[in-house]
């Protein structure tokens, strides 16, 4: 019999090496979440998956699931916060949903519908981010990078390549890749490549795609993202979970 | 005053009056005129201070982004740019239309022109038409036209309600759907979509039939007003099929002088270029299209219904086919040479377009599987295309990368620029003339503006409340009378 902890007074049972984030999915508990992702180690940057232990707030993907902890998430106090960080991030790129061909299949999005961000909150700042076109297969979209990672590290952790890095600091971090002429087409990518499944956003773009699915038959059009992120969370139990999201792109 | 009215010989001594802003899509124009002292009018101005900036900013993205990023330029009719553009793309990527991808795009279009026309003659124009254009404003709105003509105003609802569910079916949302896609579509029309729209398709048939009457009914009764509100010759242009008849989504270029002599036809509008050209004014940011062998001064032309209607050989549909010969014919040719016959040619086409929905949702081609197809890959996409409002022209040059590296567009409105100008003159010279300012006076020149349906009215969706103001200047710049009409509607006298 595993160990529990409270999650929002419910009682979520939890395997030895689980986070909060892992065991409260897995027991069917949606905990808002963007730079997570079942198949990569815990990231802890974006900040959206922030609950309340015991009264002091931590990231719940990196915090180890314990026996007997008090776990607050689902409260006007942390979803406040997390709308907050969802208007920074719109306001910090260039996210102009109505012409963006990920729209309906963009996490960002998605979490702002779910998260009821009704308005921009702060002021754009409408960076300057030219497009990398240059690969003849793959368009790099940089006005709509959030910098969660996760090209990085399924470049180097699947793919073995190292194709991306951020580079940069504060509000000037931004996403590169590995070439020496700072050119995608130059750099050792492939379309079959792990990078290419896992932006949660439209910055790894396929060409030529667009808009071939029709609006309705996109992922986040048939249930919100709180509802499809536990349709997956039962694949997370075992050991090297895979994540349907990326095996719908591939 | 001087024969065109374009720009007065000494502007130095006559006093300045401005309707600014006259409201256009998500945008702003004005109209000013310069009067004597003798309030003869020496100058009128229709100036479309707009700027989207569309053709810049398109620049740099993706080609298979523009169908969905273009549309955005009006929230009535952007069906009409997403087609226009994923023309221009089919060319980029060298396809050829499968017959289920040409037929649900048509099924989009004509549901567009039903939804939209629908909206022009019902919810904007027809308050000017059934109460009179000096009629009272409190009353002179869609609220009025629902209390005095209940039927008319639901018809007119829910006809526009079914443009707008083609368009749904087929493109995915009601307002700037993804449905089109370069080289064809997303996907087709299923069988319980086809009998959704089918159950009133018949309805929608016979309302729109009935609409043609009404505007007929509204010709005769004010023959003489009608004859002569704003009417001028113009050149024409469209694009017709290869066969003449009007076809509003594929054809050549067809061009005819205020003669009806045919200037050129079936054109290839791939080189739109060789017989269209656009001069620029100083005095407006929008662009002057005039055909290439009449010149900048003489070769303004007209497009949109009214001239798709005179200019076809026949409207392939039969009950529209039967009212445009009526309209030909009525009253020896008179309402087919007339500004306000444009809201007859309107409804007209409006009945086209629902017998064309009820023809193509009976073509199984709409549940075909073969929706996108590819060629050779070209550097240069030209679609062309008739807008509710008129010929749509998107140009488009596309680099290596796949990026977007020149854009040109020439929208219905901008076609008509000249043509709307003329329109006012013709009612400056008729009806303001000597005269003071009064609301009424004012109506009359959005009324000739209305008859073009450019994107201005659709703008508003305050019909009669378009914020203006209306300012009455010495030969020395002093302001001696102003009026004003805010957003509500309210008239305020600034001065008095």
């Amino acid at each position: 019999m595993s160990d529990t902890f409270q999650l929002d007074g419910a009682v979520v049972p939890f395997e030895p090496g689980q986070t909060v984030m892992q065991a409260a999915l897995a027991a069917g508990h949606y905990i808002p979440h963007l730079c997570y992702h079942p198949e990569f180690k815990p990231h802890g940057s974006c900040k959206l998956c922030t609950v309340k232990v015991n009264g002091r707030t931590i990231a719940s993907c990196t915090m180890p699931a314990e026996a007997g902890l008090n776990v607050e998430s689902n409260i006007e106090e942390l979803n406040a916060l997390r709308r907050a960080l969802v208007q920074m991030l719109f306001a910090e790129g260039n996210h102009f949903c109505p012409s963006c061909e990920k729209s309906g299949n963009c996490v960002l999005q998605a979490l702002g519908y779910d998260l009821e961000v009704h308005a921009t909150g702060f002021r754009h700042l409408y960076p300057d981010r030219p497009l990398d076109a240059s690969h003849p297969d793959i368009l790099l979209d940089f006005n709509r990078c959030v910098l969660c990672e996760l090209c990085v590290r399924a470049s180097s952790e699947v793919d073995g390549k190292n194709v991306f890095a951020l580079a940069g600091r504060g509000i000037t971090k931004h996403l590169i890749v590995n070439s020496e002429s700072g050119l995608l087409k130059d750099t050792n990518i492939a379309l079959t490549d792990k990078a290419m499944e896992v932006c949660p956003v439209g910055v790894i773009l396929k060409k030529r795609v667009g808009f071939s699915q029709p609006i309705g038959e996109r992922r986040y059009d048939q249930r919100p993202i709180s509802a499809q992120a536990l349709d997956d969370a039962p694949r997370l139990s075992g050991s090297g979970g895979s994540c349907p999201a990326c095996e719908d792109a591939s | 005053m001087t024969a065109d009215l374009e720009t007065a010989a000494h502007p130095e001594n006559l006093r300045r009056v401005a309707i600014d802003p006259v409201s256009r899509v998500e945008g702003h124009g004005k109209v000013t005129l310069l009067l004597d002292e003798n309030d003869h009018i020496h100058q009128v101005r229709l100036h479309i201070v707009e700027f989207r900036g569309f053709e810049k900013f398109i620049q740099g993205r993706p080609y298979w982004e523009a169908p969905v990023m273009v549309q955005r330029l009006c929230g009535i009719c952007p069906v009409s740019h997403h087609l226009a553009a994923s023309k221009a793309m089919d060319m980029i990527v060298g396809a050829t239309l499968t017959p289920t991808a040409e037929k649900v795009r048509r099924l989009m279009h004509y549901g567009q022109i039903l939804q939209s026309h629908a909206l022009h003659f019902f919810h904007l124009c027809s308050p000017d038409l059934l109460f009179g254009f000096d009629s009272d404003v409190a009353k002179r709105n869609i609220v009025g036209i629902v209390a005095a003509y209940p039927e008319i105003a639901k018809q007119g609802v829910l006809l526009r309600k079914f443009g707008q569910e083609v368009i749904r079916i087929t493109a995915g949302k009601r307002v700037h759907g993804t449905g089109s896609i370069p080289g064809g579509v997303n996907k087709n029309v299923s069988i319980e979509e086809r009998d959704y729209l089918l159950k009133d398709i018949e309805q929608i048939v016979t309302w729109s039939q009935e609409s043609v009457g009404i505007a007929r009914k509204l010709f005769e009764q004010n023959l003489n007003l009608y004859n002569e509100f704003g009417t001028f010759k113009a050149h024409t242009l469209s694009i017709v099929r290869a066969d003449g008849a009007m076809d509003l989504y594929h054809g050549g270029l067809r061009a005819r002088d205020m003669n009806g002599k045919t200037l050129f036809d079936h054109q290839d509008y791939g080189r739109y270029w060789d017989v269209i050209f656009e001069d620029v004014k100083p005095w407006s940011y929008m662009k002057f299209p005039f055909l290439r062998s009449l010149g900048p001064e003489n070769g303004w032309y007209r497009v949109g219904p009214l001239t798709r209607v005179t200019q076809c050989d026949f409207i392939p549909t039969p009950l529209a086919e039967a009212q445009r010969k009526e309209f030909m014919a009525f009253n020896g040719g008179s309402a087919a040479k007339a500004t306000l016959g444009t809201h007859w040619a309107r409804m007209i086409e409006m009945l086209h377009a629902a017998e064309q929905i009820r023809e193509l949702l009976n073509d199984p081609d709409l549940q075909g599987n073969e929706l996108i197809t590819k060629g050779k890959r070209q550097e240069r996409g030209i679609g062309v295309i008739e807008a509710p409002r008129g010929t749509l022209i998107h140009h488009y040059k596309v680099d290596d990368n796949d990026q977007i590296v020149r854009c040109n567009l020439i929208v219905s409105t901008t076609h008509n620029n000249q043509a709307m100008n003329e329109a006012i003159r013709q009612v400056a010279r008729q009806y303001l003339d000597g005269k003071k300012l009064t609301e009424g006076l004012l109506n009359h020149i959005e009324v000739a503006i209305r008859a073009f349906d450019p994107c201005l009215s659709c703008a508003t969706h305050a019909l009669g409340k378009m914020p203006l103001e209306v300012e009455l200047l010495d030969a020395e710049g002093g302001r001696v009378d102003a009026l004003t009409r805010n957003s509500s509607g309210a008239l305020c006298d600034s001065i008095s």
